[in-house]
C-alpha cells in the first residue's frame, strides 16, 4: 500500500467509520437501558465469488455480508443479540432484546467484560488490507485461465469441477463499555481449481488453491493448474493396504490439523469443561523436546493477524510450546476466571502459529521415514478432544525405502492425541504459508492403519 | 399467497407483489432463460445451561432479498440484507451483468404452487414465555445429574428457528412458506477413576417447544428421555475398550446410522455432480447400485420432520422422490437448473441456507425401507464384527465414492452376541461398493430424533435421515487394536 488511498479502501474507511459510531451509540443504548456493561461487534466484507467450468462461467457472485452483535450485562447476567440490518432502530431493538434476555439468565460469576487494563487502547495498524481486485471480468479471465492450463496437459484429466476466483474485503469493530473501540480493515482472495481424472473405471478429484492478503502474492493460474494436476493424477489407481502399524506423514497440506487439534485442547472452552486430554498439562512436556511453537498475532499483512482479540484484548506474541513443554493455555477472559488465571487475548482463536522444523524437505522426511505412508488427506469427524481417540479416513501415498510407491486410499488412521504429539519425530521445513498454523509436513512414530 | 408472508416480508417494507413481479419483468431480457426472487426473514433464539445455571441467551434477526439469473449453465447472483425496492433494484442489475442486454421477454403468470402443508405456521420462539424455557433446561440438568454420580457436568441447549419465505419466478412461480424449527440438546461429561467421556442426545423438528415436554411412544416427557438417552451413552463409553482395526462385517443399528445414505449414496444423487458426470454415480440411471431389497427414498413430504419442507427454496412443492429402487438406480435429486440441464423435472430439492446463498440440489430426509430380518437375527449372523447404534457424523467424496462416518456408540460382536462396548472408530467405504455389500436388512425402519445438519460447498441446512438396522459384509473399522 502506499500514498494514495483507492476508492474502494476510501469507502470501506467511511462505512468503518460509520460503524464504529453504531458500535458505540449500541453501548451507550444498552447502558441507558441499565445495564451494568456491554460490548459491541460490528464486521462487514464485501467482495465477489466467480465460478468457471469447462471454459463457461458458470456463477458470479457478488457478497455483502454483515452482522452486529451485542451483548449486554446487568450485573453478572449476560444476553446476546445480532441483526444484519443496521439502521439506528434495529441496533436499538437488538439492543432492547439482549436487555431483555439479561433478565433472564443467571449470574454468572465468571460472566462480564476482559478488564479494563488489557484494551488495547493504543493497537498497531497491521496492513493487513490490499485493494482487492474485485472486477468480475477479471475475476472470469483469472479463472477460465487457470482451468484452461489445467485441462490441457494430461490426458488422465477427463473433467473439472471448475476453477473459483474470490475476493473479499472489510472491516472488525469492537467495543466495550470500558469506553474501548477497535476497528481495522482486511483483505483476501484466492483462486482455486478442483479437476476430476480417471484410470479404469474409478475417478478421482483433487485440487490446489493459493490464497493472500496481498495480491501480488498470489500464486499465477498456471502455477495452481499444476498443481492440481499434479495432486489429481497422483491419485489414480490408488487402492487400500493391509492393517498394519506404520510410521505416518501428515503432508503439509493436513499437517496443520494436527496443531489444530492441540488448539482445540488447551483452549480456556475446553479445559474448564474438563473435556480435554491436556488438563493439568500446563508447563508439562506435551511435544518432544526439540519443538517449539511461536505465536505472533502482529506480523505485517499475516492471514491470523490481529492487533486485539474478539474482546479487545491486546494481543502480544507468545511462546506457547518451549523444548516440547506447554507454556500457556488459550484463554478468553470467561475461562480465565472459569480457571483462576488472566486472560491470554484468544477469544476468536489463535493468531499465526509457527511451529519450528527441521531441515529436511518432504522427499527427506520421506528417506528419514524409509517405510510407511504419507499422508494427503484426512476425512471424517472422529477426534475425540476429550480423550484424545483419534480415528479418520485417510488417503495418500505407500513409501518405501524413502520412495513413493503407489497412491492409497480407503484406509483410517488411528491413535491417541496424547501420544500422537509426543511421539512426532520430524518436521519438514516445507511451510504452507496458506494457514494460521504455519508447520511443515510432519512424521510421527507410528499410527494404526486399517484397510484391507 | 399466505398472507402472514406478505405482511412480514413485504407490506412492513411498504412493498407489493407487483414490485417483485416488475422486478423479474426487469430481470428476464434478452438470452436470460430464469431468474427468480428470494425474499426470507427468520428469528432465531438459543438459550444455554452450563455448570447448572442458565449462562446465555442470544436472539437474531436476518431479512433480506437475494436475486438470481441464469443463462445456460451461467448464474448470477446478488444479494442484500435489506428488503426494499431499492435493494431489489441493486441486485436485480448486478445479477443480470451476467448477460448481454436484450428485448424483454413475457413473464409468466404468477401461479401459487399448492401444497399441502406439513407443518403448522406457530412462533416457537414467542408460544412458550422466557421462564419456561428456563425450566426445562434446569429440569433437564438436575434429571441427569441425579441419574448417576459420575456425571461431572451437563450442557444444554434450546434453540429455534423462525423463518418466513417468498419466492417469485420467470416460469410463473409464487410460493411462500413459514417455517418453524426446534432444537433440543443434551451433552454430559462422566468421570470414573481418572477418565472421562462424553455422552450426547437431543431432538427437534418442524413444531413448537411443547413437542420436548410431551410424552414419545415410551411415555416418557421427551426432555428426560433425551437427558437419559446422553448419560447412558456416556456411561458405555467410560467402559470402552480399543476399537478393532481391519475389514469385517459391520451391523447399523436403526435411524441415526442412517447418516450411511446419506453420504454413500444421497450427495451423490444431487444432480449438479451428476449433471456435470463428476459423481460416482453418474450415468448409472438402470443400474443395480445397490444390494437387492435396498429401497432408498428422499422425502421432504414427512409431517414435522426437520429435514421436510412445504415447498422448496425455488417453490417447487417437495415430493416422495424414489432413488434406488430394490438395488437400481431410478432417480435424482434436483433443483431446477440442473433439472433443465439434464432434460429431467425439478424434485423439490433446491435448497438454500439463507438468501445469501444460492440454491443447489439437497437432501430432505433420506431413509431406507426395512427388510424382513429382525434385529436380533442380524446381529446372531455376525461370526466377528461390530455393531454400531450411534454415530457423529460423516463425510463423502462423491467423486471416488469415498465415504466416511464416525460411531459415537459400538460395541463388538462375537459369534453372534454383542460383548463389549468398544471406542467410537471411523468406518470407511465406498459408496457403490458398501451398498452392495448390505446383505440383511432389519424390519425396524426408524427416522432419527431430528439432530442432522449437512453442509455443501459452505451452505448448511437441517435435514432428516433413517434406515432399519442393516447388515453390511465388510467395511473397514478404524481402530486401534
Amino acid at each position: 500500500m502506499s500514498g494514495q488511498q483507492s476508492e474502494q479502501q476510501q469507502l470501506l474507511e467511511q462505512d468503518m467509520h460509520k460503524a464504529k459510531q453504531a458500535v458505540e451509540e449500541a453501548i451507550a443504548f444498552a447502558k441507558s437501558l441499565g445495564a451494568s456493561a456491554a460490548e459491541c461487534a460490528l464486521s462487514q466484507s464485501r467482495g465477489l465469488s466467480v465460478d468457471s467450468r469447462l471454459g463457461e462461467v458458470e456463477t458470479v457472485e457478488f457478497n455483502q455480508d454483515g452482522s452486529l452483535g451485542i451483548t449486554v450485562y446487568r450485573g453478572q447476567s449476560k444476553g446476546a443479540a445480532a441483526t444484519a440490518d443496521l439502521n439506528p432502530d434495529a441496533v436499538r431493538a437488538a439492543v432492547t432484546k439482549a436487555n431483555d434476555i439479561a433478565r433472564y439468565t443467571s449470574q454468572d460469576p465468571a460472566a462480564g467484560l476482559a478488564d479494563a487494563q488489557l484494551m488495547a487502547y493504543d493497537y498497531p495498524d497491521l496492513g493487513l488490507y490490499f485493494d482487492a481486485n474485485m472486477d468480475p471480468q477479471h475475476a472470469i479471465d483469472i479463472t477460465k485461465a487457470c482451468e484452461q492450463a489445467a485441462l490441457d496437459k494430461d490426458p488422465r484429466i477427463i473433467n473439472s469441477d471448475g476453477a473459483n476466483y474470490s475476493a473479499h474485503a472489510g472491516f472488525r469493530v469492537y467495543g466495550n463499555s470500558h469506553g474501548f473501540t477497535g476497528a481495522y480493515m482486511s483483505s483476501r482472495q484466492s483462486l482455486s481449481c478442483v479437476l476430476i481424472g480417471k484410470q479404469g473405471d474409478v475417478m478421482e478429484r483433487d485440487y490446489a488453491y493459493t490464497l493472500a492478503r496481498d495480491p501480488s502474492q498470489l500464486k499465477r493460474p498456471e502455477e495452481v493448474a499444476a498443481e492440481a494436476i499434479e495432486a489429481t493424477v497422483s491419485r489414480l489407481g490408488a487402492r487400500s493396504i493391509d492393517t498394519c502399524k506404520v510410521p505416518v506423514i501428515f503432508h503439509r497440506d493436513v499437517a496443520h490439523g494436527l496443531f489444530g487439534h492441540l488448539v482445540a485442547a488447551i483452549s480456556g472452552g475446553s479445559l474448564y469443561r474438563k473435556s480435554s486430554f491436556l488438563l493439568d498439562s500446563l508447563h508439562t512436556q506435551v511435544l518432544p523436546s526439540w519443538l517449539n511453537i511461536h505465536e505472533d498475532p502482529h506480523i505485517v499483512g499475516g492471514l491470523a493477524s490481529s492487533p486485539f482479540d474478539h474482546e479487545g484484548v491486546r494481543t502480544q506474541a507468545r511462546d506457547i510450546v518451549t523444548a516440547g513443554e506447554l507454556n500457556t493455555y488459550l484463554l478468553t477472559s470467561y475461562a480465565a476466571r472459569k480457571l483462576d488465571m488472566q486472560t491470554t487475548g484468544h477469544a476468536g482463536g489463535i493468531h499465526n502459529w509457527r511451529v519450528s522444523h527441521g531441515d529436511d524437505d518432504l522427499a527427506a522426511l520421506c528417506r528419514r521415514m524409509g517405510t510407511g505412508l504419507l499422508l494427503t488427506e484426512v476425512m471424517g469427524q472422529g477426534v475425540n478432544i476429550v480423550t484424545g481417540d483419534y480415528s479418520r479416513g485417510a488417503a495418500g501415498f505407500w513409501v518405501e525405502n524413502g520412495e513413493l510407491q503407489y497412491p492409497v486410499s480407503e484406509i483410517t488412521i488411528a491413535g491417541n492425541l496424547t501420544q500422537m504429539l509426543r511421539s512426532i519425530v520430524a518436521i519438514g521445513n516445507d511451510i504452507d504459508p496458506r494457514h494460521g498454523i504455519q508447520t511443515g509436513s510432519i512424521l510421527l512414530e507410528q499410527l494404526s492403519v486399517a484397510g484391507n | 399467497m399466505h398472507p402472514e408472508v406478505s405482511e412480514h416480508l413485504l407490506s412492513r417494507a411498504d412493498m407489493r407483489l407487483e414490485d417483485l413481479e416488475a422486478g423479474l419483468a426487469q430481470l428476464y431480457q434478452g438470452s436470460i432463460d430464469y431468474a427468480d426472487i428470494y425474499l426470507q426473514s427468520s428469528h432465531h433464539e438459543s438459550w444455554v445451561l452450563e455448570d447448572s445455571i442458565v449462562k446465555s441467551g442470544s436472539f437474531s434477526i436476518d431479512r433480506g432479498l437475494g436475486v438470481r439469473a441464469i443463462e445456460g449453465e451461467k448464474t448470477g447472483f446478488a444479494y442484500a440484507d435489506d428488503i426494499s425496492i431499492q435493494a431489489l433494484n441493486q441486485t436485480s442489475k448486478a445479477a443480470r451483468g451476467i448477460a448481454a442486454a436484450g428485448q424483454n421477454k413475457q413473464v409468466g403468470q404468477l401461479n401459487t404452487t399448492s401444497a399441502r402443508l406439513l407443518y403448522l405456521p406457530d412462533n416457537p420462539l414467542s408460544a412458550w414465555k422466557e421462564a419456561q424455557k428456563i425450566d426445562i433446561l434446569n429440569a433437564m440438568d438436575r434429571h441427569a445429574r441425579k441419574l448417576d454420580p459420575r456425571i461431572s457436568e451437563v450442557t444444554v441447549s434450546l434453540s429455534a428457528v423462525y423463518e418466513h419465505i417468498l419466492v417469485v419466478a420467470t416460469d410463473g412461480t409464487l410460493a411462500t412458506d413459514i417455517r418453524p424449527l426446534v432444537r433440543l440438546n443434551c451433552s454430559v461429561l462422566a468421570q470414573q477413576n481418572g477418565r472421562r467421556e462424553r455422552g450426547s442426545a437431543g431432538g427437534g423438528g418442524r413444531f413448537t417447544y411443547d413437542y420436548f415436554t410431551q410424552k414419545n411412544e415410551r411415555g416418557q416427557p421427551r426432555h428426560f428421555a433425551f437427558a437419559e438417552e446422553a448419560v447412558r451413552q456416556a456411561l458405555v463409553n467410560l467402559e470402552a475398550d480399543e476399537a478393532p482395526a481391519g475389514k469385517m462385517p459391520v451391523v447399523l443399528g436403526a435411524g441415526w446410522p442412517g447418516v450411511l445414505l446419506h453420504e454413500a449414496v444421497g450427495h451423490g444423487l444431487e444432480g449438479d455432480f451428476n449433471r456435470k458426470g463428476s459423481s460416482a454415480y453418474a450415468g448409472k440411471i438402470g443400474q443395480q447400485v445397490a444390494a437387492k431389497g435396498c429401497t432408498i427414498i428422499d422425502d421432504g413430504t414427512l409431517d414435522n420432520r426437520r429435514g421436510s419442507l412445504t415447498v422448496d427454496d425455488e417453490g417447487t412443492a417437495s415430493q416422495h422422490n424414489v432413488l434406488i429402487e430394490d438395488g437400481k438406480l431410478v432417480g435424482y435429486m434436483q433443483d431446477k437448473l440442473n433439472a433443465r440441464l439434464m432434460g429431467m423435472a425439478p424434485t423439490g430439492n433446491g435448497r438454500r441456507e439463507s438468501f445469501a446463498h444460492l440454491p443447489m440440489p439437497r437432501m430432505t430426509n433420506t431413509y431406507m425401507l426395512g427388510g424382513e430380518h429382525s434385529s436380533e437375527e442380524i446381529i446372531a449372523s455376525v461370526k466377528h464384527g461390530i455393531y454400531a447404534p450411534h454415530f457423529a457424523g460423516g463425510q463423502v467424496d462423491i467423486t471416488s465414492g469415498k465415504f466416511v462416518f464416525s460411531a459415537s456408540e459400538a460395541y463388538l460382536i462375537e459369534n453372534g452376541k454383542i460383548t463389549r462396548p468398544i471406542k467410537g472408530a471411523t468406518l470407511i467405504g465406498n459408496g457403490p461398493a458398501s451398498m452392495q455389500q448390505v446383505s440383511m436388512i432389519g424390519n425396524d425402519l426408524a427416522l432419527d430424533e431430528g439432530v442432522g445438519v449437512c453442509g455443501k460447498d459452505g451452505q448448511s441446512v437441517p435435514v432428516g435421515v433413517g434406515q432399519p438396522t442393516l447388515k453390511i459384509d465388510a467395511m473397514t473399522v478404524g481402530g486401534t487394536g
